[in-house]
């Protein structure tokens, strides 16, 4: 938008101009600047391991081996575990919070829901940590195991804290994220959508099914993987749930493990340089470049729906 | 007359039965949805602050924490941590993401303003154990410490497009004619932006602010790597230095019960500071905002 032009420029225009662009210059170096740290950090280790950094098993700093096989599968599991109970849940509390809610409940739920998205990762991670897992070790895990035991996912030692407690905390992390971008989506349907199926006779359920959305479904879309760049980096909340003992990458949603950023908090306190801090650093890339690249794709998708809506430039 | 059906009359079929049907399930099953995520949350906040609460006394605020689980203590260090980090964040923080703004509303235009916006936006969904790393490889290995230095430089290059958003946001939201009048008495574009544009946004860039400063205070990942904690009082940005999400992270994982409340009186301390910021932010933002 054109908000300044014309006329003869004055130095002092000149300067503020320099000046303001100088500082946002100073932000796109500070993003190039975190690409190089971690690319030229992970360097020795992306040069001795290459792909099989991969697929190792182990990230063993007595024999100086690193691998985070463990890590990236726990990190997509618990993910998926997420989102997996989160989408249905936030799409349809979207969907209630838009168009069945009564009216004066509308404002302050929508508010909770953005409070929520605000609450400090670290205080889930002491809720999972106190309440959720010992309950899980205790009571939810053996009830699983008795009442669903044939599948999978449910077999095995309970620890309470685990793969399981982690994908929970998630769930109720991403939650808020989910209903609020869903809800803003939904707003920007145009009203003569929804009026022209209501007179055609068309229920309340039918407006949403066949005019809303199909019109906010790419939108949804985007902020459900914004959600999953959430999930997938989320540090704190994780690291105090997850157990952090890799094991044998199975189904066993019992089992402890591992995610990439828990492997960071974890072990940069003992890293010593060369190849530990290396590997480490290498571990971040990879966080970083997974969640550029959901990010840069959920925000491709928002932009197609809101044009300037909010909703694609929420911290997430 | 009685043949005429009421021309507002749904008429009544099996398959009308249906649609009636699924509306009700629709219904049913989306505020079961909206129902389930509102009580686990609301449940999971008052638990944290019902166990919080009673151990939020006046040593909480005063002492320091004590050894070994010995009764009493508290978590000045970290409270006098925390608030001096944000301050280190807040100086890096503050002029990028308020400029960035300025940028994005009155200055930038075509495809590398919009690739600026991008890249903010896309800054935002970085997970912010990144920004320790970074700082971590930049200040802390060079200087073979931790510090409150590199915690709040981490801090505060997760402020910048907090910021930058909500300014640009507030900015865009200022009438073009105070713009033109400006500009139509003979101020130039610079006195325009910083005598009254700036002056006009500036309740709320000063919300944004405080928003931005509420949200770094509640980080625990990227002080991990960075500021490090220390269970003593240091007030010197170069060296270990304790934050309160950092003290709970670590007492919620102590053996002794008296840390583990005091972790919880510290959640406490941190949900009422974001339920704050976020309360002055709408009244702040509310007047002359729209929200759909």
């Amino acid at each position: 938008m054109k908000r300044f032009g014309g006329g003869p420029r004055r130095i002092s225009d000149v300067l503020f101009r320099g000046v303001t662009l100088l500082l946002v210059l100073i932000v796109i170096g500070l993003i190039v600047g975190i690409a190089w740290v971690l690319i030229s950090g992970s360097w020795p280790s992306l040069r001795t391991f290459g792909w099989s950094f991969l697929t190792n098993q182990a990230f063993d700093p007595v024999h100086n081996t690193y691998g985070v096989a463990p890590a990236l599968f726990g990190t997509l599991v618990t993910s998926a575990f997420a989102l997996l109970f989160a989408v249905p849940i936030g799409v349809g509390a979207a969907i209630f919070l838009v168009d069945f809610c009564p009216r004066p409940l509308r404002m302050p739920l929508a508010f909770f829901s953005e409070l929520l998205a605000a609450v400090p990762s670290v205080i889930f991670g002491l809720w999972g940590f106190l309440v959720l897992a010992p309950w899980l070790g205790t009571v939810g895990e053996p009830w699983l195991r008795q009442h669903l035991g044939f599948l999978p996912f449910f077999q095995g030692a309970s620890h309470g804290l685990g793969l399981l407690a982690a994908g929970m905390v998630l769930v109720i992390m991403v939650l808020p994220l989910i209903i609020s971008i869903s809800r803003e989506v939904m707003l920007t349907v145009p009203r003569t959508q929804r009026e022209a199926l209501l007179a055609l006779g068309a229920t309340r359920w039918e407006v949403i099914r066949h005019a809303v959305l199909p019109f906010a479904r790419v939108g949804i879309m985007g902020g459900i993987i914004l959600a999953l760049g959430r999930a997938l980096g989320e540090t704190m909340a994780v690291t105090m749930v997850i157990g952090n003992q890799a094991t044998q990458p199975s189904w066993h949603l019992f089992d402890t493990g591992y995610t990439l950023s828990s492997v960071i908090a974890n072990q940069f306190g003992e890293a010593t340089p060369g190849l530990f801090i290396s590997a480490l650093l290498e571990a971040g890339l990879l966080v970083f470049v997974i969640t550029l690249l959901t990010n840069i794709l959920a925000r491709v998708l928002i932009a197609r729906i809101g044009g300037t809506s909010r909703a694609g430039r929420r911290r997430s | 007359m009685s043949t005429v059906a009421h021309p507002f009359q749904t008429p009544r079929s099996a398959h009308s039965v249906g649609r009636q049907l699924a509306n009700g399930l629709a219904i049913v099953f989306t505020l079961a949805c909206a129902g389930f995520a509102v009580v686990i949350l609301l449940y999971l906040l008052l638990y944290v602050l019902r166990q919080g609460l009673p151990y939020l006394d006046l040593a909480f605020f005063t002492q320091l924490p004590t050894p070994n689980g010995e009764p009493g203590g508290g978590m000045t260090e970290a409270i006098v941590g925390t608030v001096l980090l944000v301050g280190v964040a807040s100086l890096v923080g503050v002029p990028l993401g308020v400029f960035t703004g300025v940028y994005l509303s009155e200055v930038g235009r075509g495809s590398f303003a919009a690739f600026i916006r991008f890249l903010v936006g896309v800054l935002t969904g970085v997970p912010t154990i990144i920004f320790g790393l970074f700082a971590w490889a930049l200040i802390v290995i060079p200087a073979h410490t931790f510090s409150g230095l590199a915690g709040g430089v981490a801090l505060g290059i997760i402020m910048i497009p907090i910021v930058a958003s909500t300014s640009e946001d507030v900015l865009r939201l200022v009438p073009h004619e105070l713009r033109e009048a400006s500009l139509a008495l003979g101020a130039t574009e610079a006195r325009t932006i910083l005598r009254v544009v700036l002056p006009a946004a500036s309740r709320g860039i000063i919300t944004g602010i405080v928003l931005a400063m509420a949200r770094v205070a509640g980080e625990t990942a990227p002080l991990l790597m960075t500021a490090f904690g220390t269970p003593f009082l240091n007030t010197d940005v170069t060296q270990p230095m304790d934050a309160l999400p950092l003290r709970i992270f670590v007492f919620t994982e102590s053996p002794y019960q008296i840390q583990v409340n005091q972790a919880y009186a510290g959640a406490v301390v941190l949900i009422l500071l974001i339920l704050l910021a976020s309360f002055a932010v709408r009244f702040a933002t509310g007047g002359f905002k729209p929200r759909g």
